[in-house]
């Protein structure tokens, strides 16, 4: 490529909903801002790129992505996955090791990340698994995926609880070595057996087996007392309780190197909808009470829970076009992750764009220990940036998705904020709202 | 038929006219009474079917009457209900009917002369209806039909032995029954309206 | 009425106006000719993925006495045990042309996915889903204590409601789609609802619901109760430690020999003793209350045939294309 159509001039947009200023961006850099901009611009010959109104972020960072290849390629691809990343404001996803095989050695974890290279749409940070084949009796080889071209950190079993003291304590205890970090899927297996949607007042009503909060709220207690026993860093998947957040925050009051992630359905939905049977809103941890989302919510705004994590789970149209027993869990959440967020937090004044950053990119790339992601938007820090227009509403329609899921719980919700370009290391990955190009790189 | 609604007389358009006065339904009954007793050759096995809502007083009526003429009669013997619902050809078309009890004399009808008694005979469906209704209960020796009013338009091969009044009417009238046992105190008289 | 899924959004009117059209079906009963030909032509399918053969004849009976016809189809040696999914099985059927579906399944919730989808057109009539919901079942056990009742105050039952009626459900309420069914539709009624359980088989969250909760058989029935009805219990469930074991719970909250006494003891107790069935004998009932005068048990399951015909009369007439007067 010529360095002509590297350089592009961002006008107008808002970084981090503050004042306006113009970023230049040069040879995936971020060059110049404000007046500078311009000065620089006109020797660079830019791209100019109209963002007036817009507000500019630093590219979305998820910490909980399922792209389940290899294996489960009809549900999703690599590919699929990240162009959906892509379209929904993110530069980097972690990709979750219950992929078939199984995300437990070196070569399964660069094969994923070498898929993402290849793609080219965001960054592929692979998880891998805490235990071979995630059945929690047997350490995976952890140092060989941390060592591996992959450069993995965070390593979790999710989908299925560490549920063994002992193995995840060891685990916490070895993932020091290679500055990993144990994400925790909490979910306590005996309490539930057979689980199909939290356990409460409407579990009760529907007569479908409940998922209590104690099963993850216990795990979650014994973890990070665990974490703080051998001082390692732990990490909390998809909290969904109350209960799990009283039990975070005190964590973090005694100084246990602890952080927690929510996703956008735990802030917005509640098991109210299971009362239709339609299997979209099934998912794990279940959707919870009223009284759970508006607890997350001001565990989110406090910095209690530290990340929003999007648990994005495609799924084939057979998986969800059953009974509510036999469907899979889960949905799907990446291009509806910066909207719910947005409409769930920013709207009610929980928190502003500047902590919309810290939790979507900021502290997402500090615990996945992915140094070119997550950056302020500065002179001389990689140009990945996410323009949003705040202020368009639109209607979800999983049809018109770059995702192979049409799984997604939003269906026909009218929802804030829409993506309209997307910079990956200074390559436009989204244009005026539509997928561009992959960023092409030597070697891939 | 005349299935109208309660209110229906609140709402009756300036063109209802009254074809039955009160007295006249009490000569008409008493006329039916006596061809009844003739066409039977007395009263014995004779059983009264009255078809709801409004054939049950008319039979009950015409049981009094008729009793009236044999004092070893009682009248609330030879009379019963027989609900035709179940047997309609047009449950799929109009809206969910609620079936009501059917009633019959302690004596059964096998072997009875029933006497069918409805108020307006129309198309002949409810009829039609009520004959194998009645083929379902028992084996009368003979069924007949008596009717307060026949206002035409038969879509079936069926006609009344005792007819009250013969009213010829346009399909786009309407014929009411108002039975003061149905349709309260002062409240009886056959009306026929125009519909617009 | 669409569909008959759940007694829990069954509007008062609709309830009373199920049961009063049973009490004409159930006169149809006691005719020679025990048969109507109101649904002559159309086809019923009793779609049944879980084994009851119960059910499935009382709602065979029902629709052939409208003169409906009746097709059976049991999951077990059918395509469905070869993994074929309920889409596809619905589908199946619409394109056989059923006019009625009634579903038995073990997951709850699928009759209302079925109603919910666009996969069949016909009413759906849920013959228990799962822990969920047995609608009929709760509608037969209300029209068995409403003719009770009626009987009792020399009432006419037509047009009558259960106000005032106190009535036990005891047993295995968490697992029970009975128990929940008769909940809602007794409180719809007006009748007052005990549960009585050990605290294990409650479900979390039951707090919530319009009844009383007891773990005391004893006193809910010293405290004068017009019907109790027994829920059937699985002797497996001790090992699953809702229970230690059979004779424990049987000596707690089984309605055994002595309890049958005690209520005979009272002065004037008419209460009367309800079980669903199939019965176990000596865990949640004796044989002596089972047979006793206070049983229903029969009464219920001919009380079943007429309340199927009457909700099958009541989906499949009238002009589906408008909305029912119902």
């Amino acid at each position: 490529m010529s360095t002509s159509t590297t350089a592009y001039l961002i006008r107008g947009a808002k970084p981090l909903g503050e004042e306006p200023s113009d970023i230049l961006i040069q040879d995936g850099l971020i060059v110049a801002l404000g007046a500078d901009a311009i000065a620089h611009a006109s020797a660079a010959t830019a791209t100019l790129i109209e963002a007036a109104g817009q507000i500019a972020l630093p590219g979305m960072v998820d910490l909980h992505t399922h792209l389940r290849e290899p294996g489960r390629e009809d549900a999703e691809t690599v590919e699929t996955g990240t162009r959906a990343a892509a379209m929904g404001g993110f530069t980097a996803v972690h990709a979750m090791a219950n992929s078939n095989p199984v995300a437990d050695t070196a070569g399964v974890v660069e094969q994923v990340w070498s898929l993402g290279k290849r793609s080219g749409w965001v960054d592929v940070r692979p998880v891998g698994a805490v235990t071979v084949g995630l059945a929690g009796k047997q350490l995976s080889e952890i140092g060989a995926m941390a060592d591996s071209r992959a450069g993995v950190r965070v390593f979790s079993d999710d989908g299925i609880c560490v549920h063994d003291p002992l193995i995840m304590r060891r685990a916490l205890e070895y993932v020091k070595a290679f500055d990993g970090v144990v994400a925790q899927h909490a979910q306590e297996p005996r309490l539930t057996e057979g689980a199909q949607m939290n356990e409460g007042e409407v579990s009760a009503v529907l007569g479908l087996a409940g998922w209590p909060a104690v099963a993850e709220e216990s795990i979650i207690a014994r973890d990070v007392l665990l974490a703080e026993h051998v001082g390692s860093r732990l990490h909390i998947c998809h909290v969904s309780t109350a209960g799990s957040v009283e039990i975070i925050r005190w964590a973090k009051s005694r100084g246990v190197n602890v952080t927690a992630e929510v996703t956008p359905h735990h802030l917005l939905l509640t098991d109210e909808l299971v009362k239709s049977y339609d299997p979209v809103f099934k998912v794990n941890p279940p959707l919870r009470a009223e009284s759970d989302v508006l607890a997350l919510r001001a565990g989110l705004a406090d910095g209690t829970i530290d990340i929003i994590g999007t648990d994005h789970a495609p799924h084939p149209s057979e998986a969800k076009e059953c009974e509510w027993a036999a469907a899979a869990m889960g949905m799907t959440g990446l291009e509806t992750a910066l909207s719910v967020v947005q409409h769930a937090m920013i709207e009610t004044g929980l928190i502003s764009w500047a902590d919309f950053a810290r939790i979507t990119s900021t502290t997402p790339a500090a615990i996945g220990r992915v140094s070119d992601q997550g950056r302020a938007l500065a002179v001389g820090e990689p140009a990945n940036i996410t323009l949003v227009d705040a202020d368009a509403r639109w209607i979800v329609d999983p049809f018109a998705m770059a995702t192979k899921g049409r799984n997604s719980p939003f269906k026909g919700l009218e929802l804030p904020g829409k993506v309209r370009t997307v910079f990956f290391h200074g390559h436009p990955t989204v244009l005026d709202g539509a997928l561009n190009t992959p960023r092409i790189t030597e070697g891939a | 038929m005349s299935n109208e609604p309660e209110n229906a007389r609140a709402l009756a358009p300036v063109s209802a006219r009254i074809v039955l006065s009160s007295d006249d339904i009490d000569r008409v009954i008493t006329r039916i009474a006596h061809e009844i007793i003739e066409a039977n050759k007395g009263t014995a096995d004779l059983v009264l079917l009255g078809i709801p809502s409004r054939g049950f007083p008319l039979a009950q009526r015409l049981a009094q009457r008729i009793a009236a003429t044999d004092p070893t009669l009682d009248p609330s013997a030879i009379i019963g209900q027989l609900d035709v619902t179940m047997y309609r050809d047009d449950l799929r078309h109009s809206t969910t009917r609620t079936p009501v009890p059917t009633r019959l004399p302690a004596t059964g009808i096998d072997g009875k002369v029933v006497v069918l008694v409805d108020d307006v005979l129309y198309s002949g469906r409810t009829i039609r209806a009520a004959l194998d209704a009645i083929a379902d209960l028992g084996r009368p020796r003979i069924v007949r039909l008596a009717v307060l009013v026949d206002r035409g338009h038969r879509e079936l091969p069926i006609r009344a032995d005792h007819v009250g009044k013969n009213l010829p009417t346009a399909t786009t009238e309407k014929v009411r029954v108002h039975l003061s046992e149905v349709d309260g105190e002062n409240n009886n008289e056959v009306i026929i309206e125009a519909t617009a | 009425m669409k569909h008959l899924l759940s007694t829990l959004d069954l509007s008062r009117e609709d309830a009373i106006r199920i049961l009063d059209i049973a009490e004409e079906m159930a006169a149809v009963g006691t005719r020679e000719v025990k048969k109507l030909p109101a649904l002559r032509g159309r086809t019923v399918v009793n779609l049944f993925f879980e084994d009851s053969t119960r059910t499935r004849i009382s709602f065979e009976a029902a629709a052939k006495r409208l003169s409906a016809d009746v097709i059976n189809f049991s999951a077990k040696g059918s395509s469905v045990s070869k993994g074929e999914s309920l889409k596809d099985t619905a589908q199946t059927l619409q394109a056989i042309g059923a006019d009625a579906v009634v579903i038995r399944h073990g997951a709850s919730g699928a009759p209302a996915r079925l109603a919910a989808t666009d996969w069949i057109d016909a009413p759906v009539v849920n013959a228990g889903d799962g822990t969920h919901e047995h609608p009929t079942q709760a509608l037969l056990d209300a029209y068995t204590l409403r003719t009770h009742w009626a009987a009792t105050h020399g009432n006419s039952a037509l047009g009558s409601d259960l106000a005032g009626m106190r009535v036990a459900i005891v047993g295995d309420i968490l697992h029970s789609r009975v128990a929940r069914s008769n909940l809602w539709l007794l409180r719809t009624l007006g009748a007052e609802v005990i549960m009585v359980a050990p605290p294990t088989l409650l479900p979390h969250g039951s707090h919530a619901w319009p009844c009383t909760i007891s773990y005391d058989l004893d006193a809910t029935l010293a405290g004068g109760v017009d019907a109790v009805m027994m829920l059937r219990v699985q002797g497996e469930r001790m090992h699953d430690s809702f229970f230690p074991n059979t004779r424990e719970y049987s000596r707690l909250w089984g309605f055994d020999d002595a309890r049958l006494a005690a209520l005979d003891a009272q002065p004037g107790s008419e209460t009367i003793i309800m079980h669903p069935g199939p019965m176990n004998r000596g865990l949640e009932i004796s044989s002596a209350a089972a047979d006793s005068p206070r049983s229903t048990v029969l009464a219920q399951v001919a009380n079943g045939v007429a309340v199927r015909m009457a909700v099958l009369y009541l989906l499949l007439s009238g002009d589906q294309q408008r909305p029912a007067g119902l």
